[in-house]
């Protein structure tokens, strides 16, 4: 049920509202500085990994191929930086496990100027051309799933998308790397969603961004085209407002039939970085080589956006901000679907939307009493899927994974995290769904 | 470093013990108000009751294994013994208030599981254990007077007579009057102020007389977000409606709405009983119908039962069917239809 003279702000039902210290929001982007080793693994994206084309001890330069796309669902490496390939082989990668990368020894004093790129005559190209100079600049999505944004571009013949939306939400506490975008590089993101348009054939767009940053939703009216085919929506701020479901329903009233993807009710949902960078890269005919992501939290000394060379160590990234001692916990992405790191030498990728540094206790009580569910329905007030993660949770502890599939909707959470957050009893349950999931798959596969 | 933990790394400020430290904050002024009303021999039966619950479950806690802290921590324990011993007649002897709440906790909750496993309300189930096995100690009612802290020490622990201040509670004496063939245009001369009901100053339970506090309680419950207003609400209208209809069609053998709404235990019924988390169904239209049954029930109880008050009895009743409710009462899925089929895809 829609209350339209209630909500100003257009909105999906349940959810939560956290503290959402947007502190940096405000805050102008800035450049960092080279790190002096940098660590590109070959696969940053949804899909297969990249094939390096480069041998040790060569020279590379800013923005020169790397690594090359294999096959469609892949995508190209660009040198981050001007320098010599140290050494190819595994390094690890912020989820633990041990990639194949490529390092690269930074010459000292290079400039951040990209040294190869190709403009293109972007109005003169048809759709095919453009699918291909999208998938040559690297770009997968920039707001964390990572997909190749060719692929999620590339609609099928039979498929007719009516609208695009924009993901501008912005809906994790502490992010503001997509508000930053929104308000310094409008004209990039309005480009890149006509390139984005003109490929997937969608005649009109609507960017949907919370109504906590009403100075990004001033700056893309103010850039909008007179033909009216692009417009901007208020959101309620209201997490998980970005979420795909959430966001389509909010702006659309149209909700996803389950097991489908948001295509087959004519839809396209692309995030704010991503077409910006789009925008910005597809014309300059530039490879993807650095990103602007949010460093915060109680644990830095100059929180803010900064533009990261893609490949810089956590730790170099974490010094120049001024990493306080205190801070122990690393989280990458927002504190409600971001992870936690266990070492501090793994790079930032594409896919890297911020880094939040805390001290203990300072995020969340350290290692809170955990008592029996007492079914008081808090879950199931916020599930922005409706689901009963009460019911789920007593499930999992019983590990009847098969039954919470077959009979409660399990494969339909998407792991924001909601019912963890507001559970009185402490009990991990989205944690205990993405186990119960693990082991479904496990089994499937089987 | 630490270790590598799963997000959501963020909580909510909110934990059991806060909870459970709201209900009990709610019940406050009603408790007072029932001190203020009955003076010491209520503070006795209140005070042994807790005790009573506090060291009964640390000690099948303790007999279990487990860890006596945390348990008792969890102020559960405590609310229960508090809602029952607010049920209580307030001058009943010391071991009806330590049976009831020993029955709560142990036979009522931790028997089941402990937190969260109990299919009844514990205070419930304790209620109607007393009022079957002990009749006359649990009908006993007093009108509000204050005797002195030694006199109360005599009422409370050596049950000392209180015949100069026996009274009936309004329900029991209209049922009584019932019995005798007399309607209600005279059963309640006299014995019906609606301004003393609605503050609470009558014959009754300790803690449930007072009508407005419980109210006021209950809605600081409900601003609170700790309760929604469906099983509260409904519950009152399971009572008003059909005392609305059966008092216009027959007056003189059927009590009005407002008879009902402000006697027995209603009010504490319909905002801290009813919305029990445990034992109620967990959506907003489950409880609904939950709430609406146990004020239907409650009436029926009241109108055609063997007892003057259904309260108790309509609760169990209800907590029995909340599994049932839960099975058939449940949120439509995103991108499913009522019947858990997948949408289709048209726009």
């Amino acid at each position: 049920m829609r209350l339209p003279f209630f909500h100003r702000a257009a909105t999906f039902e349940h959810g939560i509202h956290p503290d959402y210290h947007k502190e940096t929001g405000s805050l102008p982007i800035k450049r960092l500085a080279f790190a002096p080793r940098l660590i590109v693994p070959l696969s940053q994206h949804i899909g297969k990994p990249a094939v390096c084309c480069v041998s040790v001890g060569e020279e590379v330069l800013r923005g020169q191929v790397i690594a090359t796309a294999d096959g469609f669902v892949s995508l190209p490496v660009h040198a981050p930086a001007t320098g010599v390939v140290e050494a190819i082989g595994v390094m690890p990668a912020a989820n633990g496990k041990m990639v194949d990368s490529i390092t690269l020894r930074v010459y000292e004093a290079d400039s951040q100027q990209v040294q190869v790129s190709a403009p293109r005559d972007i109005e003169a190209m048809d759709k095919k051309e453009l699918l291909a100079a999208i998938q040559s600049t690297g770009i997968s999505g920039l707001g964390g799933a990572t997909f190749p944004a060719h692929v999620k571009l590339s609609v099928p013949p039979d498929v007719v998308i009516d609208t695009m939306v924009v993901n501008g939400a912005e809906c994790e506490p502490f992010l503001t790397c997509d508000h930053r975008i929104m308000v310094e590089r409008t004209k990039d993101l309005i480009r890149g969603i006509r390139i984005a348009m003109k490929v997937s054939g969608a005649p009109r767009t609507i960017i949907g961004v919370e109504d906590n940053k009403p100075d990004a939703i001033a700056a893309i009216r103010a850039a909008l085209p007179a033909d009216g085919t692009i417009t901007v929506q208020a959101l309620e701020t209201k997490y998980p407002q970005g979420a795909e479901d959430t966001i389509i329903y909010a702006l659309l009233g149209r909700e996803i039939p389950a097991g489908q993807r948001p295509a087959s009710i004519g839809v396209l949902v692309n995030n704010v970085m991503t077409l910006a960078y789009l925008g910005r890269l597809l014309p300059a005919g530039e490879g993807i080589v650095e990103r602007v992501l949010t460093v915060a939290g109680p644990g830095v000394e100059k929180p803010g956006n900064y533009i990261v060379p893609i490949g810089t160590p956590l730790r170099f990234l974490l010094e120049q901000v001024g990493a306080k001692s205190s801070a122990q916990e690393i989280i990458l992405g927002g504190p409600m679907m971001g992870m936690t790191i266990s070492s501090l030498d793994v790079p930032v990728t594409k896919g890297t939307s911020g880094v939040l540094a805390f001290g203990k206790g300072e995020l969340q009580e350290e290692t809170p009493r955990v008592y029996a569910c007492i079914k008081c329905g808090e879950c199931l007030k916020v599930c922005p899927k409706f689901l009963n993660p009460s019911q789920l949770g007593l499930l999992a502890a019983k590990r009847e994974y098969a039954e919470m599939a077959e009979r409660y909707n399990l494969d339909r959470c998407f792991e924001c995290g909601c019912c963890s957050y507001v559970c009185p009893s402490h009990i991990p349950l989205v944690q205990q769904f993405r186990i119960a999931k693990a082991v479904n798959r496990e089994k499937a596969s089987a | 470093m630490n270790p590598i933990a799963h997000s959501p790394h963020a909580h909510a400020p909110v934990s059991i013990g806060k909870v459970m430290g709201t209900v009990l904050l709610a019940l406050t002024p009603a408790t007072l108000f029932g001190f203020w009303l009955y003076g010491w021999p209520a503070v006795n039966l209140w005070a042994v009751a807790l005790i009573a619950a506090i060291l009964g479950e640390a000690f099948v806690v303790r007999m279990q294994g487990r860890k006596v802290r945390p348990v008792l921590m969890d102020g559960s324990g405590i609310l229960t013994a508090w809602l029952l011993v607010l049920s209580l007649p307030p001058y009943a002897p010391w071991w009806i208030a330590v049976l009831g709440s020993l029955f709560a906790v142990i036979i009522g909750k931790q028997v089941f599981g402990g937190l969260g496993q109990n299919v009844f309300n514990p205070a419930m189930a304790a209620r109607v254990m007393l009022l079957i096995s002990f009749p006359l100690e649990m009908t006993t009612w007093v009108a509000p007077a204050t005797p002195g802290f030694m006199e109360s020490l005599r009422i409370t622990f050596f049950s000392q007579p209180i015949d100069g201040m026996a009274s009936a509670s309004l329900l029991g004496h209209v049922k009584t009057e019932f019995t005798r063939g007399i309607g209600l245009d005279q059963a309640l001369t006299g014995y019906y102020a609606p301004l003393d009901m609605l503050w609470g100053s009558r014959t009754g339970s300790l803690g449930e007389t007072a009508a407005v506090l419980l109210l006021i309680g209950g809605l600081f419950l409900i601003a609170r977000r700790i309760i929604t207003w469906h099983a509260p609400f409904a519950m009152l209208l399971g009572v008003a409606v059909p005392a609305l209809l059966f008092n216009a069609i027959d007056g003189n053998h059927y009590a009005g709405p407002m008879v009902h709404l402000l006697s027995g235990g209603l009010m504490l019924g319909a905002f801290f009983i009813v919305t029990d988390p445990v034992t109620s169904p967990n959506t907003a239209l489950g409880q609904f119908i939950f709430g609406l049954s146990c004020g239907l029930l409650t009436w029926i109880v009241r109108t055609w039962g063997g007892y003057p008050e259904g309260v108790a009895f309509a609760v169990l009743l209800m907590n029995a069917a909340t599994p049932i409710i839960d099975q058939y009462v449940k949120p439509r899925i995103y991108g499913r239809d009522r019947k858990g089929a997948a949408l289709t895809a048209n726009k």
